[in-house]
C-alpha cells in the first residue's frame, strides 16, 4: 500500500488528497501543517475581518474532510527537513515521517524589507493567514490609524477587510500605481479613485526610509503617524524543504507537467511552485488559489499511479474586488488591443498571432470565462466572430458547430 | 446523468425559459406575484442575434473549473450536480472567471447563482425544460466524455 505524506494543509494538500483519492482510496495519506486549524480558506482572511464570513464558513472543506478521505493530519507541526534517500520527513520534534510519495505544498511566507527603526514598531503585522489576521484584529480600534505597506492584492484586501473598523488607512508603494502585478495604468487610475472615495490614502512611488515607534518617515520626507502597520510588501515561496534536500529550485520549486520535482517520489504544487504559463511561455510562480488546487489535484493523481491529464493550461488570472468594485484579468498584456471604457467600467482586451492573449474587466464582469477560455484553449480569433467577442463575452461569437458541441455535445 | 441540453435550431427565442427559471427560484407559489413588476435575474439566459437564439446555463461540467478554482469551498458537485453553498460563498467572482460557458451570475444577494437543476426548489425537476413551448431545450442522458 502506498503511504502518502503532504507538506501543507491548503488549496495544493486538499487538491492532491481529492486527486489521490480519484485513483486510490486505500494509500494512508498524512498531511503535516504548522498552522492548528483544520483546512480554512487563506483569501477569506479578508472577509472573516470584514464580517462576510466566519471561522466555521471559511473551512475550505467539511468538517469530516479528514475522516472521510482517510487523512491523519499532524496540525501544529513543523516539517524541518525531508531525507529523499530514505523517503523521510523529519519534523522540528524530531518525530519522522515515512512517506513514498510526497508533497510539498509550503505555500509563501510575507517578505520583510529590511527599514531602519522598525524593531521600534511593536504593533506590526502580515496578512498572510488566519492567525496572523486575527493578531490583527485583536489590536484594531475605532480609533487606529492604519499603515500599509504593498498596494498590492494582500495589502488593499486587508484594506477592505478592516476598513469599517478603524479610523485612518494610509496605503504606501514603491510601484507608481496600486495593483501593478494585474492591472494596466489607466485600470489602477480608476480603482485608486474608488478606493479614494471610500477613505483610503495612498502615497505611491513613496517608501518607508524610517519608522519610529508610532509614525513612518518616507523616503519622499512625508510623515505618515500610526499605531497598527501592517506588512504586505509581497511574498517569498517556501523553497528550503526541496532546495535543501538538493532539489532544483529556481525562484520557485521547479516542477514538471505532472508537478513533479527533481527529487525521485517528491512533487510540489501551490505558491512555492513555479507553474509553466501559457501566455509568456515562461516558468513562473503562479500564486493563485485555482492553479494551487489544480496543480496538487495534477500530483495526487499522479503519485497514486493514475492515469492523469498533464497541467498544462496554466495561466496568471486573478477575480477581486474592493467595495462592491469588481475586477477580473487573465492571461498576459502584450500585442495589439482593444479598449472601451465608460465611468467605472473598464475593458481592455490584448491579442496576438491570432490568439486572445488577455483581459482586464473592471465593472462589468459578466460572462469573463468566455474570455479565460479563449486564451487557455488557445483559439483561434479567426475562427470566431471578433466584433462580437469584443463586444462582450457571448457564445455567439462562435461558429454553429462550436456552439451544437458545446451546448449539446457530452459534458466535458 | 441527465442534463439540459439546448438546440438553437429551434429556440423561439421567446424568452420564457428564464421567467420559468426566475419563478422556480423565487419560492413564490404564485406567478404572477412572482414576477410581476420585478427584474429576474434567471440562472438561464437567451443569447440572441438577428434570427439566432439559444438559451445557456450550466453544463454541469465533468471536470469543473469553476468547483476546481472555488475559493471558499462554496461550490462542490453533489451527485453530479454542480451546487452552490451561499452561506460559504463570499462572491468573489473566481467562478465567474473561470467557467467557459459564462454560466455563473452574480446575484442580489452577493453570492453567486447558477443552474441546479431544480434540485434545490419545489420543482424537483427543471422549470425551464417543462416551460419551454418548443423543446428546444431538454433534459435527457447523453453520454459523458471519458
Amino acid at each position: 500500500m502506498t503511504r502518502y505524506a503532504i507538506i501543507g494543509n491548503s488549496a495544493a494538500a486538499v487538491g492532491c488528497v481529492e486527486g489521490i483519492r480519484q485513483v486510490d482510496r486505500q494509500g494512508p495519506i498524512t498531511v503535516i501543517s504548522d498552522e492548528p486549524h483544520h483546512t480554512y480558506s487563506r483569501p477569506l482572511i479578508s472577509y472573516l475581518l470584514e464580517g462576510k464570513t466566519d471561522r466555521v464558513r471559511m473551512q475550505y472543506r467539511g468538517a469530516d474532510f479528514y475522516e472521510k478521505n482517510g487523512v491523519t493530519p499532524l496540525l501544529g507541526k513543523r516539517a524541518a527537513s525531508i531525507d529523499p534517500e530514505k523517503k523521510t520527513i523529519i519534523l522540528t520534534s524530531g518525530e519522522k515521517i515515512p512517506y513514498d510519495k510526497l508533497l510539498v505544498a509550503a505555500g509563501s511566507r510575507p517578505f520583510l524589507p529590511p527599514t531602519e527603526g522598525q524593531e521600534t514598531v511593536t504593533k506590526v503585522f502580515t496578512f498572510m493567514n488566519l492567525d496572523s489576521a486575527l493578531a490583527l484584529e485583536q489590536a484594531l480600534t475605532p480609533e487606529s490609524r492604519v499603515l500599509i505597506v504593498g498596494a498590492g492584492l494582500i495589502g488593499l484586501k486587508c484594506a477592505e477587510g478592516i476598513a469599517h473598523r478603524v479610523n485612518t488607512i494610509t496605503v504606501v508603494d514603491m510601484a507608481d500605481r496600486i495593483l501593478p502585478s494585474i492591472l494596466d495604468e489607466a485600470g489602477s487610475k480608476l480603482v485608486q479613485t474608488h478606493l479614494e472615495e471610500k477613505g483610503l490614502t495612498f502615497h505611491l512611488s513613496d517608501c518607508v526610509a524610517k519608522f519610529e515607534p508610532d509614525a513612518a518617515t518616507l523616503k519622499s520626507g512625508q510623515r505618515v503617524p500610526f499605531d497598527i502597520l501592517v506588512m504586505a510588501v509581497g511574498v517569498r515561496p517556501n523553497t528550503s524543504l526541496i532546495a535543501d534536500a538538493g532539489g532544483q529550485v529556481r525562484r520557485g520549486v521547479v516542477t514538471d507537467e505532472f508537478c513533479r520535482t527533481s527529487l525521485p517520489d517528491v512533487y510540489a504544487a501551490g505558491d512555492c511552485a513555479q507553474s509553466f504559463d501559457i501566455t509568456t511561455g515562461q516558468e513562473r510562480v503562479l500564486a493563485l488559489l485555482p492553479n494551487a488546487y489544480m496543480q496538487g489535484e495534477t500530483a495526487g493523481i499522479h503519485m497514486a499511479g493514475g492515469e492523469g491529464k498533464p497541467y498544462d493550461r496554466a495561466i496568471p488570472m486573478n477575480a477581486i474586488g474592493f467595495f462592491g468594485l469588481h475586477i477580473i484579468t487573465a492571461g498576459s498584456y502584450q500585442g495589439e488591443e482593444v479598449l472601451m471604457q465608460k465611468g467605472n467600467t473598464y475593458k481592455r482586451l490584448f491579442y496576438q498571432d491570432d490568439r486572445l492573449k488577455g483581459y482586464i474587466l473592471i465593472g462589468n464582469v459578466e460572462r469573463a470565462g468566455i474570455y479565460t477560455s479563449l486564451i487557455r484553449e488557445q483559439t483561434p480569433l479567426s475562427s470566431i466572430d471578433f466584433d462580437l467577442i469584443c463586444e462582450k463575452p457571448q457564445l455567439m461569437a462562435f461558429s454553429k458547430r462550436a456552439r451544437a458541441k458545446a451546448l449539446s455535445g457530452a459534458a466535458g | 446523468m441527465k442534463r439540459i441540453y439546448v438546440n438553437e435550431k429551434w429556440c423561439l427565442g421567446c424568452h420564457l425559459c428564464e421567467y420559468y427559471c426566475a419563478f422556480a427560484n423565487s419560492g413564490e407559489d404564485n406567478m404572477a406575484k412572482a414576477l410581476k413588476d420585478v427584474v429576474i435575474h434567471p440562472r438561464i439566459r437567451i443569447e440572441q442575434q438577428g434570427n439566432v437564439s439559444f438559451a445557456v446555463s450550466c453544463r454541469h461540467c465533468q471536470e469543473p473549473l469553476c468547483v476546481k478554482g472555488c475559493i471558499s469551498g462554496a461550490l462542490t458537485v453533489q451527485n453530479g450536480v454542480i451546487s452552490i453553498d451561499s452561506e460559504k460563498c463570499v462572491g468573489c467572482y473566481t467562478c465567474i472567471l473561470s467557467c467557459p460557458y459564462g454560466a455563473i451570475m452574480p446575484s442580489d444577494t452577493g453570492a453567486v447563482q447558477k443552474c441546479e437543476l431544480c434540485t434545490k426548489n419545489k420543482e424537483g425537476q427543471p422549470a425551464c425544460v417543462k416551460g419551454c413551448p418548443n423543446k428546444a431545450i431538454v433534459f435527457e442522458e447523453r453520454g459523458e466524455v471519458q
